[in-house]
Protein backbone atom coordinates (compact mmCIF):
# COMPACT_ATOMS: atom_id res chain seq x y z
CA UNK A 1 0.00 0.00 0.00
CA UNK A 2 1.17 3.48 -0.79
CA UNK A 3 1.65 5.75 1.04
CA UNK A 4 2.92 3.65 3.95
CA UNK A 5 0.03 2.93 6.36
CA UNK A 6 -0.14 5.53 9.09
CA UNK A 7 -0.39 2.74 11.67
CA UNK A 8 3.30 2.01 11.14
CA UNK A 9 4.23 5.64 11.83
CA UNK A 10 5.03 7.11 15.23
CA UNK A 11 2.12 7.75 17.61
CA UNK A 12 2.72 11.47 17.28
CA UNK A 13 2.39 11.30 13.49
CA UNK A 14 -0.78 9.24 13.89
CA UNK A 15 -2.34 11.82 16.16
CA UNK A 16 -1.26 14.60 13.83
CA UNK A 17 -2.87 12.82 10.91
CA UNK A 18 -6.09 12.21 12.77
CA UNK A 19 -6.33 15.83 13.88
CA UNK A 20 -5.49 17.24 10.51
CA UNK A 21 -8.06 15.09 8.71
CA UNK A 22 -11.17 16.93 9.98
CA UNK A 23 -9.45 20.29 9.62
CA UNK A 24 -8.64 19.57 6.00
CA UNK A 25 -12.21 18.49 5.39
CA UNK A 26 -13.64 21.65 6.89
CA UNK A 27 -11.30 23.78 4.77
CA UNK A 28 -12.23 21.79 1.68
CA UNK A 29 -15.96 22.17 2.25
CA UNK A 30 -15.76 25.70 3.64
CA UNK A 31 -17.72 27.38 0.80
CA UNK A 32 -20.46 24.82 1.25
CA UNK A 33 -20.56 25.08 5.02
CA UNK A 34 -20.88 28.82 4.62
CA UNK A 35 -23.89 28.40 2.35
CA UNK A 36 -25.48 25.95 4.76
CA UNK A 37 -25.09 28.51 7.54
CA UNK A 38 -26.40 31.28 5.26
CA UNK A 39 -29.53 29.27 4.68
CA UNK A 40 -30.59 29.25 8.33
CA UNK A 41 -29.83 32.90 9.01
CA UNK A 42 -32.49 35.59 9.30
CA UNK A 43 -32.56 38.38 6.71
CA UNK A 44 -31.46 40.94 9.31
CA UNK A 45 -28.05 39.29 9.61
CA UNK A 46 -27.24 40.32 6.08
CA UNK A 47 -28.48 43.87 6.39
CA UNK A 48 -26.51 44.31 9.60
CA UNK A 49 -23.38 42.94 7.92
CA UNK A 50 -23.21 39.73 9.93
CA UNK A 51 -22.30 37.58 6.94
CA UNK A 52 -19.88 35.13 8.43
CA UNK A 53 -20.63 35.25 12.13
CA UNK A 54 -22.97 32.92 13.96
CA UNK A 55 -26.65 33.30 13.02
CA UNK A 56 -28.43 35.68 15.38
CA UNK A 57 -31.42 33.33 15.25
CA UNK A 58 -32.21 30.07 13.50
CA UNK A 59 -34.70 30.65 10.71
CA UNK A 60 -34.45 27.29 9.05
CA UNK A 61 -38.19 26.70 8.79
CA UNK A 62 -38.97 30.24 7.70
CA UNK A 63 -36.32 30.23 4.97
CA UNK A 64 -36.96 26.79 3.59
CA UNK A 65 -40.69 27.40 3.94
CA UNK A 66 -40.34 30.41 1.65
CA UNK A 67 -38.54 28.27 -0.89
CA UNK A 68 -41.14 25.55 -0.84
CA UNK A 69 -44.34 27.52 -0.49
CA UNK A 70 -43.67 30.97 -1.82
CA UNK A 71 -41.71 30.45 -5.01
CA UNK A 72 -41.69 28.43 -8.21
CA UNK A 73 -39.10 26.11 -6.73
CA UNK A 74 -41.37 23.05 -6.25
CA UNK A 75 -42.42 23.43 -9.87
CA UNK A 76 -38.84 23.52 -11.08
CA UNK A 77 -38.00 20.52 -8.93
CA UNK A 78 -40.90 18.58 -10.41
CA UNK A 79 -39.78 19.56 -13.91
CA UNK A 80 -36.29 18.33 -13.14
CA UNK A 81 -37.67 14.99 -12.01
CA UNK A 82 -39.85 14.71 -15.10
CA UNK A 83 -36.86 15.45 -17.32
CA UNK A 84 -34.29 13.38 -15.49
CA UNK A 85 -36.16 10.14 -14.88
CA UNK A 86 -37.31 9.46 -18.47
CA UNK A 87 -33.85 10.38 -19.72
CA UNK A 88 -32.26 7.84 -17.39
CA UNK A 89 -34.56 5.08 -18.62
CA UNK A 90 -34.23 6.04 -22.25
CA UNK A 91 -30.45 6.40 -22.33
CA UNK A 92 -29.85 3.24 -20.31
CA UNK A 93 -32.22 1.21 -22.50
CA UNK A 94 -30.79 2.42 -25.80
CA UNK A 95 -27.21 1.97 -24.69
CA UNK A 96 -27.78 -1.45 -23.15
CA UNK A 97 -28.94 -2.61 -26.56
CA UNK A 98 -26.21 -0.82 -28.47
CA UNK A 99 -23.58 -1.99 -26.00
CA UNK A 100 -24.80 -5.57 -26.41
CA UNK A 101 -24.56 -5.32 -30.19
CA UNK A 102 -21.07 -3.82 -30.09
CA UNK A 103 -19.78 -5.99 -27.29
CA UNK A 104 -20.98 -9.41 -28.42
CA UNK A 105 -21.00 -9.44 -32.21
CA UNK A 106 -18.06 -9.24 -34.55
CA UNK A 107 -18.86 -7.39 -37.73
CA UNK A 108 -16.92 -5.11 -40.01
CA UNK A 109 -17.99 -1.65 -38.91
CA UNK A 110 -18.17 -2.56 -35.22
CA UNK A 111 -15.20 -0.50 -34.06
CA UNK A 112 -16.13 2.37 -36.37
CA UNK A 113 -19.61 2.69 -34.89
CA UNK A 114 -18.24 2.35 -31.39
CA UNK A 115 -15.79 5.18 -32.03
CA UNK A 116 -18.59 7.27 -33.48
CA UNK A 117 -20.40 7.05 -30.14
CA UNK A 118 -17.23 7.81 -28.20
CA UNK A 119 -16.25 10.77 -30.37
CA UNK A 120 -19.77 12.20 -30.38
CA UNK A 121 -19.81 12.08 -26.63
CA UNK A 122 -16.82 14.43 -26.49
CA UNK A 123 -17.94 17.16 -28.89
CA UNK A 124 -18.59 20.64 -27.50
CA UNK A 125 -22.29 21.35 -26.96
CA UNK A 126 -22.09 24.54 -28.97
CA UNK A 127 -21.53 22.75 -32.25
CA UNK A 128 -24.91 21.07 -31.73
CA UNK A 129 -26.74 24.05 -30.33
CA UNK A 130 -28.15 25.81 -33.39
CA UNK A 131 -29.33 22.70 -35.32
CA UNK A 132 -30.73 20.98 -32.22
CA UNK A 133 -32.63 24.10 -31.27
CA UNK A 134 -34.03 24.34 -34.79
CA UNK A 135 -34.97 20.70 -34.84
CA UNK A 136 -36.73 21.06 -31.51
CA UNK A 137 -38.57 24.15 -32.76
CA UNK A 138 -39.61 22.34 -35.94
CA UNK A 139 -41.00 19.43 -33.99
CA UNK A 140 -43.00 21.87 -31.89
CA UNK A 141 -41.15 20.72 -28.78
CA UNK A 142 -39.37 23.96 -27.94
CA UNK A 143 -39.94 24.89 -24.31
CA UNK A 144 -41.23 21.42 -23.50
CA UNK A 145 -39.83 18.75 -21.26
CA UNK A 146 -40.13 16.20 -24.06
CA UNK A 147 -37.82 18.20 -26.31
CA UNK A 148 -35.19 18.29 -23.60
CA UNK A 149 -35.63 14.60 -22.77
CA UNK A 150 -35.21 13.50 -26.39
CA UNK A 151 -31.98 15.41 -26.78
CA UNK A 152 -30.58 14.22 -23.46
CA UNK A 153 -31.36 10.60 -24.29
CA UNK A 154 -29.58 10.93 -27.62
CA UNK A 155 -26.50 12.65 -26.24
CA UNK A 156 -26.10 10.47 -23.15
CA UNK A 157 -26.36 7.37 -25.32
CA UNK A 158 -22.81 8.08 -26.48
CA UNK A 159 -21.29 7.89 -23.04
CA UNK A 160 -23.54 5.05 -21.91
CA UNK A 161 -22.73 2.94 -24.94
CA UNK A 162 -19.02 3.35 -24.28
CA UNK A 163 -19.57 2.15 -20.75
CA UNK A 164 -21.94 -0.71 -21.55
CA UNK A 165 -19.86 -2.07 -24.40
CA UNK A 166 -16.73 -2.20 -22.27
CA UNK A 167 -18.66 -3.83 -19.49
CA UNK A 168 -20.13 -6.50 -21.75
CA UNK A 169 -16.69 -7.23 -23.17
CA UNK A 170 -15.63 -8.33 -19.70
CA UNK A 171 -18.48 -10.79 -19.28
CA UNK A 172 -17.68 -14.48 -19.77
CA UNK A 173 -18.27 -15.03 -23.48
CA UNK A 174 -18.57 -18.85 -23.22
CA UNK A 175 -21.87 -18.26 -21.47
CA UNK A 176 -23.28 -16.67 -24.62
CA UNK A 177 -21.78 -19.39 -26.81
CA UNK A 178 -23.35 -22.03 -24.62
CA UNK A 179 -26.74 -20.38 -24.98
CA UNK A 180 -26.31 -20.29 -28.75
CA UNK A 181 -25.46 -23.96 -28.88
CA UNK A 182 -28.67 -24.59 -27.01
CA UNK A 183 -30.46 -22.76 -29.83
CA UNK A 184 -31.58 -19.81 -27.75
CA UNK A 185 -32.68 -16.88 -29.92
CA UNK A 186 -30.34 -13.90 -29.89
CA UNK A 187 -32.81 -11.49 -28.32
CA UNK A 188 -33.45 -14.03 -25.58
CA UNK A 189 -29.72 -14.22 -24.96
CA UNK A 190 -29.77 -10.46 -24.47
CA UNK A 191 -32.77 -10.54 -22.18
CA UNK A 192 -32.13 -13.67 -20.13
CA UNK A 193 -28.35 -14.10 -20.20
CA UNK A 194 -26.64 -10.75 -20.68
CA UNK A 195 -29.03 -8.29 -19.08
CA UNK A 196 -29.07 -9.96 -15.63
CA UNK A 197 -25.27 -9.90 -15.62
CA UNK A 198 -25.31 -6.22 -16.48
CA UNK A 199 -27.15 -5.12 -13.36
CA UNK A 200 -24.11 -3.38 -11.81
CA UNK A 201 -23.50 -1.45 -15.04
CA UNK A 202 -27.16 -0.49 -15.31
CA UNK A 203 -27.18 0.78 -11.75
CA UNK A 204 -23.93 2.70 -12.19
CA UNK A 205 -25.14 4.40 -15.33
CA UNK A 206 -28.57 5.19 -13.93
CA UNK A 207 -27.07 7.00 -10.94
CA UNK A 208 -24.52 8.82 -13.04
CA UNK A 209 -26.93 9.94 -15.75
CA UNK A 210 -29.35 11.07 -13.10
CA UNK A 211 -26.70 13.40 -11.71
CA UNK A 212 -25.52 14.63 -15.12
CA UNK A 213 -28.99 15.46 -16.32
CA UNK A 214 -30.17 16.94 -13.05
CA UNK A 215 -27.16 19.25 -13.12
CA UNK A 216 -27.45 20.21 -16.78
CA UNK A 217 -27.74 23.93 -17.27
CA UNK A 218 -26.73 24.69 -20.84
CA UNK A 219 -29.43 22.72 -22.62
CA UNK A 220 -32.05 23.84 -20.16
CA UNK A 221 -31.29 27.42 -21.16
CA UNK A 222 -31.15 26.64 -24.87
CA UNK A 223 -34.29 24.55 -25.16
CA UNK A 224 -36.65 25.86 -22.49
CA UNK A 225 -37.80 29.05 -20.85
CA UNK A 226 -40.17 29.77 -18.01
CA UNK A 227 -41.42 27.75 -15.06
CA UNK A 228 -43.67 25.42 -17.12
CA UNK A 229 -40.77 23.34 -18.32
CA UNK A 230 -37.47 24.64 -16.99
CA UNK A 231 -35.53 22.37 -14.66
CA UNK A 232 -34.22 23.57 -11.35
CA UNK A 233 -30.72 24.54 -12.53
CA UNK A 234 -32.20 27.11 -14.88
CA UNK A 235 -34.97 27.94 -12.45
CA UNK A 236 -32.56 28.89 -9.71
CA UNK A 237 -31.43 31.90 -11.72
CA UNK A 238 -34.97 33.28 -11.90
CA UNK A 239 -35.43 32.32 -8.29
CA UNK A 240 -32.36 34.40 -7.49
CA UNK A 241 -33.71 37.29 -9.53
CA UNK A 242 -36.91 37.10 -7.49
CA UNK A 243 -34.99 37.18 -4.21
CA UNK A 244 -32.11 39.38 -5.31
CA UNK A 245 -29.54 39.86 -2.55
CA UNK A 246 -31.63 37.79 -0.13
CA UNK A 247 -28.72 35.49 0.56
CA UNK A 248 -30.55 33.39 3.12
CA UNK A 249 -33.23 32.47 0.59
CA UNK A 250 -30.86 32.02 -2.33
CA UNK A 251 -28.77 29.69 -0.17
CA UNK A 252 -31.77 27.69 0.91
CA UNK A 253 -32.89 27.48 -2.73
CA UNK A 254 -29.47 26.30 -3.88
CA UNK A 255 -29.35 23.64 -1.21
CA UNK A 256 -32.79 22.36 -2.16
CA UNK A 257 -31.81 22.31 -5.83
CA UNK A 258 -28.61 20.41 -5.11
CA UNK A 259 -30.12 17.86 -2.78
CA UNK A 260 -31.45 15.09 -5.06
CA UNK A 261 -28.12 14.23 -6.73
CA UNK A 262 -26.40 14.48 -3.37
CA UNK A 263 -28.83 11.98 -1.87
CA UNK A 264 -28.42 9.78 -4.92
CA UNK A 265 -24.68 9.83 -4.46
CA UNK A 266 -24.69 8.99 -0.78
CA UNK A 267 -27.24 6.21 -1.21
CA UNK A 268 -25.64 4.63 -4.27
CA UNK A 269 -22.01 5.51 -3.70
CA UNK A 270 -20.50 2.27 -4.89
CA UNK A 271 -22.34 2.32 -8.20
CA UNK A 272 -21.69 5.98 -8.67
CA UNK A 273 -17.93 5.59 -8.37
CA UNK A 274 -17.91 2.53 -10.60
CA UNK A 275 -19.60 4.66 -13.23
CA UNK A 276 -17.26 7.60 -12.90
CA UNK A 277 -14.16 5.56 -13.37
CA UNK A 278 -15.75 4.31 -16.61
CA UNK A 279 -15.19 0.82 -15.29
CA UNK A 280 -11.63 1.18 -16.57
CA UNK A 281 -10.02 1.60 -13.17
CA UNK A 282 -10.84 -1.09 -10.68
CA UNK B 1 -22.61 -20.38 -36.51
CA UNK B 2 -23.67 -22.64 -33.72
CA UNK B 3 -27.12 -23.14 -35.13
CA UNK B 4 -27.50 -26.33 -36.99
CA UNK B 5 -30.27 -27.33 -39.28
CA UNK B 6 -31.54 -30.10 -37.07
CA UNK B 7 -34.51 -28.06 -35.82
CA UNK B 8 -35.98 -27.24 -39.19
CA UNK B 9 -34.42 -30.02 -41.13
CA UNK B 10 -35.80 -30.30 -44.61
CA UNK B 11 -37.85 -27.12 -44.45
CA UNK B 12 -36.49 -23.74 -45.52
CA UNK B 13 -36.01 -21.64 -42.39
CA UNK B 14 -37.19 -18.05 -42.33
CA UNK B 15 -34.84 -15.37 -43.64
CA UNK B 16 -34.41 -13.93 -40.17
CA UNK B 17 -33.51 -17.28 -38.66
CA UNK B 18 -30.86 -17.87 -41.30
CA UNK B 19 -29.30 -14.44 -40.88
CA UNK B 20 -29.89 -14.04 -37.17
CA UNK B 21 -26.26 -13.50 -36.19
CA UNK B 22 -25.71 -10.91 -38.92
CA UNK B 23 -28.96 -9.01 -38.45
CA UNK B 24 -29.38 -8.95 -34.68
CA UNK B 25 -26.61 -6.45 -33.94
CA UNK B 26 -28.13 -3.97 -36.38
CA UNK B 27 -31.57 -4.35 -34.87
CA UNK B 28 -30.11 -3.70 -31.44
CA UNK B 29 -28.09 -0.75 -32.70
CA UNK B 30 -30.86 0.88 -34.72
CA UNK B 31 -32.54 3.00 -32.03
CA UNK B 32 -29.26 4.25 -30.56
CA UNK B 33 -27.82 5.07 -33.97
CA UNK B 34 -31.02 6.81 -35.02
CA UNK B 35 -31.10 9.04 -31.94
CA UNK B 36 -27.40 9.70 -32.02
CA UNK B 37 -27.35 10.52 -35.72
CA UNK B 38 -30.32 12.89 -35.54
CA UNK B 39 -29.22 14.76 -32.44
CA UNK B 40 -25.42 14.58 -32.53
CA UNK B 41 -23.79 13.49 -35.78
CA UNK B 42 -25.93 15.31 -38.33
CA UNK B 43 -26.06 18.58 -36.31
CA UNK B 44 -22.25 18.73 -36.40
CA UNK B 45 -22.34 18.91 -40.19
CA UNK B 46 -25.32 21.25 -40.16
CA UNK B 47 -23.42 23.61 -37.90
CA UNK B 48 -20.42 23.56 -40.20
CA UNK B 49 -22.77 24.37 -43.05
CA UNK B 50 -24.52 27.18 -41.15
CA UNK B 51 -21.15 28.76 -40.42
CA UNK B 52 -20.92 29.71 -44.11
CA UNK B 53 -24.19 31.64 -43.95
CA UNK B 54 -25.45 34.88 -42.55
CA UNK B 55 -28.59 33.88 -40.71
CA UNK B 56 -30.71 35.31 -37.89
CA UNK B 57 -32.39 31.98 -37.19
CA UNK B 58 -35.74 32.96 -38.66
CA UNK B 59 -35.52 34.57 -42.09
CA UNK B 60 -33.68 33.58 -45.23
CA UNK B 61 -30.06 32.57 -44.82
CA UNK B 62 -27.58 34.16 -47.20
CA UNK B 63 -24.44 32.41 -48.30
CA UNK B 64 -21.39 34.40 -47.27
CA UNK B 65 -18.63 31.86 -47.79
CA UNK B 66 -15.77 32.34 -45.39
CA UNK B 67 -16.85 35.82 -44.33
CA UNK B 68 -17.74 34.73 -40.81
CA UNK B 69 -14.28 33.28 -40.34
CA UNK B 70 -12.63 36.36 -41.80
CA UNK B 71 -14.59 38.46 -39.35
CA UNK B 72 -13.49 36.20 -36.48
CA UNK B 73 -9.86 36.89 -37.29
CA UNK B 74 -10.37 40.58 -36.48
CA UNK B 75 -12.76 40.12 -33.59
CA UNK B 76 -11.13 41.25 -30.38
CA UNK B 77 -13.76 39.47 -28.25
CA UNK B 78 -13.07 36.23 -30.08
CA UNK B 79 -9.37 36.62 -29.43
CA UNK B 80 -9.97 37.13 -25.71
CA UNK B 81 -12.28 34.11 -25.58
CA UNK B 82 -9.72 32.01 -27.39
CA UNK B 83 -6.93 32.86 -24.94
CA UNK B 84 -9.24 32.35 -22.01
CA UNK B 85 -9.96 28.87 -23.30
CA UNK B 86 -6.23 28.34 -23.36
CA UNK B 87 -5.95 29.46 -19.73
CA UNK B 88 -8.76 27.09 -18.81
CA UNK B 89 -6.99 24.21 -20.51
CA UNK B 90 -3.70 24.85 -18.72
CA UNK B 91 -4.94 25.68 -15.24
CA UNK B 92 -7.77 23.17 -15.18
CA UNK B 93 -5.16 20.44 -15.51
CA UNK B 94 -4.00 21.36 -12.00
CA UNK B 95 -6.95 19.26 -10.89
CA UNK B 96 -4.95 16.15 -11.77
CA UNK B 97 -1.94 16.64 -9.44
CA UNK B 98 -4.24 18.17 -6.81
CA UNK B 99 -6.53 15.15 -7.01
CA UNK B 100 -3.58 12.79 -6.75
CA UNK B 101 -2.31 14.69 -3.72
CA UNK B 102 -5.61 14.45 -1.87
CA UNK B 103 -5.98 10.80 -2.86
CA UNK B 104 -2.56 10.03 -1.38
CA UNK B 105 -3.50 11.93 1.74
CA UNK B 106 -6.72 9.94 2.15
CA UNK B 107 -5.38 6.55 1.16
CA UNK B 108 -5.22 5.29 4.74
CA UNK B 109 -7.27 2.96 6.84
CA UNK B 110 -8.22 4.91 9.92
CA UNK B 111 -11.71 4.88 11.39
CA UNK B 112 -14.22 6.89 9.42
CA UNK B 113 -11.97 7.28 6.40
CA UNK B 114 -14.74 6.18 4.05
CA UNK B 115 -16.91 9.05 5.18
CA UNK B 116 -14.01 11.42 4.69
CA UNK B 117 -13.48 10.14 1.19
CA UNK B 118 -17.10 10.65 0.22
CA UNK B 119 -17.24 14.09 1.79
CA UNK B 120 -14.12 15.12 -0.09
CA UNK B 121 -15.79 13.92 -3.24
CA UNK B 122 -18.98 15.82 -2.42
CA UNK B 123 -18.32 18.99 -4.52
CA UNK B 124 -18.42 16.95 -7.72
CA UNK B 125 -22.04 15.98 -7.18
CA UNK B 126 -23.17 19.59 -7.00
CA UNK B 127 -24.30 21.24 -10.19
CA UNK B 128 -21.96 23.84 -11.62
CA UNK B 129 -24.72 26.36 -11.14
CA UNK B 130 -24.63 25.83 -7.40
CA UNK B 131 -20.82 25.80 -7.36
CA UNK B 132 -20.87 29.09 -9.26
CA UNK B 133 -23.30 30.69 -6.83
CA UNK B 134 -21.39 29.45 -3.80
CA UNK B 135 -18.11 30.78 -5.12
CA UNK B 136 -19.51 34.11 -6.23
CA UNK B 137 -20.60 34.65 -2.62
CA UNK B 138 -17.26 33.43 -1.40
CA UNK B 139 -15.61 36.07 -3.63
CA UNK B 140 -17.92 38.98 -2.72
CA UNK B 141 -15.75 42.12 -2.60
CA UNK B 142 -16.40 43.24 0.99
CA UNK B 143 -18.66 40.69 2.61
CA UNK B 144 -17.08 37.62 1.04
CA UNK B 145 -15.20 35.07 3.09
CA UNK B 146 -12.15 35.43 0.90
CA UNK B 147 -11.84 39.19 1.27
CA UNK B 148 -12.41 38.84 5.03
CA UNK B 149 -9.61 36.33 5.09
CA UNK B 150 -7.30 38.53 3.02
CA UNK B 151 -8.08 41.48 5.25
CA UNK B 152 -6.22 39.71 8.07
CA UNK B 153 -3.12 40.03 5.95
CA UNK B 154 -3.78 43.67 5.26
CA UNK B 155 -5.01 43.13 1.71
CA UNK B 156 -8.21 45.09 1.37
CA UNK B 157 -11.07 45.29 -1.07
CA UNK B 158 -10.08 42.50 -3.43
CA UNK B 159 -12.87 42.05 -5.93
CA UNK B 160 -11.83 38.97 -7.84
CA UNK B 161 -14.81 38.72 -10.14
CA UNK B 162 -14.85 42.45 -10.82
CA UNK B 163 -11.21 42.54 -11.81
CA UNK B 164 -10.67 42.02 -15.56
CA UNK B 165 -7.37 40.21 -15.12
CA UNK B 166 -8.25 38.13 -12.05
CA UNK B 167 -11.83 37.16 -12.87
CA UNK B 168 -11.01 34.26 -15.19
CA UNK B 169 -8.64 32.76 -12.66
CA UNK B 170 -11.29 33.14 -9.99
CA UNK B 171 -13.74 31.16 -12.10
CA UNK B 172 -11.16 28.51 -12.95
CA UNK B 173 -10.44 28.12 -9.23
CA UNK B 174 -14.15 27.54 -8.64
CA UNK B 175 -14.14 24.94 -11.42
CA UNK B 176 -11.10 23.23 -9.94
CA UNK B 177 -13.00 22.47 -6.78
CA UNK B 178 -15.34 19.80 -8.23
CA UNK B 179 -12.82 18.72 -10.84
CA UNK B 180 -10.17 17.99 -8.21
CA UNK B 181 -12.73 15.91 -6.38
CA UNK B 182 -13.31 13.91 -9.56
CA UNK B 183 -9.61 13.29 -10.13
CA UNK B 184 -9.23 12.36 -6.48
CA UNK B 185 -11.81 9.61 -6.75
CA UNK B 186 -10.17 8.29 -9.92
CA UNK B 187 -6.84 8.08 -8.14
CA UNK B 188 -8.31 6.58 -4.98
CA UNK B 189 -9.74 3.75 -7.05
CA UNK B 190 -6.46 3.51 -8.93
CA UNK B 191 -4.41 3.34 -5.73
CA UNK B 192 -6.56 0.44 -4.58
CA UNK B 193 -5.39 -1.53 -7.56
CA UNK B 194 -1.68 -0.81 -7.13
CA UNK B 195 0.19 -4.08 -6.83
CA UNK B 196 1.33 -4.38 -3.17
CA UNK B 197 4.10 -6.81 -4.06
CA UNK B 198 5.76 -4.33 -6.36
CA UNK B 199 5.56 -1.69 -3.66
CA UNK B 200 7.14 -4.05 -1.13
CA UNK B 201 9.84 -5.06 -3.59
CA UNK B 202 10.65 -1.42 -4.30
CA UNK B 203 10.75 -0.76 -0.56
CA UNK B 204 13.28 -3.53 -0.09
CA UNK B 205 15.35 -1.89 -2.81
CA UNK B 206 15.32 1.26 -0.74
CA UNK B 207 12.81 3.28 -2.74
CA UNK B 208 10.62 5.60 -0.76
CA UNK B 209 8.81 8.91 -0.82
CA UNK B 210 9.04 10.78 -4.10
CA UNK B 211 11.13 8.14 -5.84
CA UNK B 212 8.61 5.48 -4.99
CA UNK B 213 5.75 7.69 -6.13
CA UNK B 214 7.40 8.65 -9.41
CA UNK B 215 8.91 5.33 -10.49
CA UNK B 216 6.57 2.76 -8.98
CA UNK B 217 3.19 4.24 -8.17
CA UNK B 218 2.49 6.75 -10.95
CA UNK B 219 3.26 4.29 -13.77
CA UNK B 220 0.72 1.93 -12.25
CA UNK B 221 -1.84 4.72 -12.08
CA UNK B 222 -1.67 5.26 -15.82
CA UNK B 223 -5.28 4.23 -16.57
CA UNK B 224 -6.57 6.60 -13.90
CA UNK B 225 -4.36 9.40 -15.21
CA UNK B 226 -5.64 8.85 -18.72
CA UNK B 227 -9.28 9.17 -17.68
CA UNK B 228 -8.48 12.14 -15.45
CA UNK B 229 -6.80 13.80 -18.42
CA UNK B 230 -9.74 13.10 -20.74
CA UNK B 231 -12.43 14.36 -18.39
CA UNK B 232 -10.43 17.41 -17.37
CA UNK B 233 -9.70 18.51 -20.95
CA UNK B 234 -13.33 18.01 -21.91
CA UNK B 235 -14.45 19.86 -18.80
CA UNK B 236 -12.12 22.78 -19.51
CA UNK B 237 -13.36 23.20 -23.05
CA UNK B 238 -16.99 22.82 -21.98
CA UNK B 239 -16.79 25.51 -19.30
CA UNK B 240 -19.95 27.51 -19.68
CA UNK B 241 -22.16 27.23 -16.61
CA UNK B 242 -19.69 28.77 -14.18
CA UNK B 243 -18.97 31.74 -16.43
CA UNK B 244 -22.63 32.31 -17.13
CA UNK B 245 -23.49 32.22 -13.41
CA UNK B 246 -20.50 33.99 -11.92
CA UNK B 247 -19.74 36.86 -14.30
CA UNK B 248 -21.93 36.43 -17.37
CA UNK B 249 -18.81 37.02 -19.44
CA UNK B 250 -17.85 40.28 -17.75
CA UNK B 251 -16.21 42.45 -16.59
CA UNK B 252 -15.89 44.00 -20.06
CA UNK B 253 -16.18 40.58 -21.65
CA UNK B 254 -12.89 39.52 -20.12
CA UNK B 255 -14.08 36.15 -18.84
CA UNK B 256 -15.71 34.92 -22.03
CA UNK B 257 -14.59 31.62 -23.46
CA UNK B 258 -15.49 30.29 -26.89
CA UNK B 259 -18.46 28.29 -25.67
CA UNK B 260 -19.87 31.29 -23.87
CA UNK B 261 -19.13 33.77 -26.66
CA UNK B 262 -20.81 31.48 -29.16
CA UNK B 263 -23.96 31.35 -27.04
CA UNK B 264 -23.90 35.10 -26.61
CA UNK B 265 -23.63 35.71 -30.35
CA UNK B 266 -26.22 33.18 -31.40
CA UNK B 267 -28.82 33.20 -28.68
CA UNK B 268 -28.90 36.14 -26.37
CA UNK B 269 -30.13 39.70 -26.32
CA UNK B 270 -26.93 40.66 -28.10
CA UNK B 271 -28.27 39.27 -31.31
CA UNK B 272 -29.24 36.18 -33.18
CA UNK B 273 -26.23 35.70 -35.43
CA UNK B 274 -26.52 31.96 -35.95
CA UNK B 275 -23.95 31.84 -38.74
CA UNK B 276 -21.33 33.73 -36.79
CA UNK B 277 -22.07 31.71 -33.69
CA UNK B 278 -21.74 28.50 -35.67
CA UNK B 279 -18.34 29.66 -36.94
CA UNK B 280 -17.17 30.12 -33.33
CA UNK B 281 -18.52 26.67 -32.49
CA UNK B 282 -16.63 25.18 -35.41
CA UNK B 283 -13.37 26.66 -34.12
CA UNK B 284 -14.07 25.21 -30.68
CA UNK B 285 -14.95 21.90 -32.29
CA UNK B 286 -11.67 21.84 -34.20
CA UNK B 287 -9.73 22.42 -30.99
CA UNK B 288 -11.63 19.61 -29.36
CA UNK B 289 -11.08 17.42 -32.41
CA UNK B 290 -7.34 17.38 -31.75
CA UNK B 291 -7.98 15.89 -28.34
CA UNK B 292 -10.74 13.58 -29.55
CA UNK B 293 -8.37 12.20 -32.18
CA UNK B 294 -5.75 11.59 -29.52
CA UNK B 295 -8.25 9.86 -27.20
CA UNK B 296 -9.54 7.65 -29.98
CA UNK B 297 -6.02 6.80 -31.05
CA UNK B 298 -5.16 5.75 -27.48
CA UNK B 299 -8.29 3.66 -27.24
CA UNK B 300 -7.57 2.10 -30.60
CA UNK B 301 -4.09 1.06 -29.51
CA UNK B 302 -5.65 -0.45 -26.41
CA UNK B 303 -8.18 -2.37 -28.53
CA UNK B 304 -5.43 -3.73 -30.75
CA UNK B 305 -3.54 -4.87 -27.69
CA UNK B 306 -6.33 -7.25 -26.70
Amino acid sequence: MFPRPIQSASPAAQTAYKTFLPIALILWLLPLIAVAIFSVKPAEDFTSGNYWGAPSSFEMFANYGQVFFNSDMPRYMLNSVLITVPTVFGAVALSAMAGFALGVYRFKSNLLIFFMFVAGNFVPFQILMVPVRDLTLDMGLYNSKTGLVLFHIAFQTGFCTLFMRNFIRQLPFPLIEAARVEGVAEWRIFWYVVLPLMKPALAALAVLIFTFIWNDYFWAVVLTQGPESQPVTAGITSFNAQFRAAYHLMSAGSIVAALPPVLMFFLMQKHFIAGLTLGAVK
Amino acid sequence: MAETTEINSGRQRSWYKRNEIAVTPWLFLAPAILFFAVYVIIPIFQSINISFYDWDGLGEATWVGLDNYVELADDRAFEISFWNNFKWLIFYLLAIPAGLFIALFLNQTVTGIRIYKSLFFFPFVLSQVVVGLVFSWFYLPNEGLLSNFLAWFGVDGVNILGDPTLATYGIIAAGLWPQTAYCMILYLTGLNAVDPEQVEAARLDGAKGWKMLWYVIIPQLKPATFIAFVVTIIGALRSFDLISIMTNGGPFGQTRVLSFYMFEKALSEFGFRMGYGAAIAVVLFLIMLVFIAYFLWSMWKEEKGH
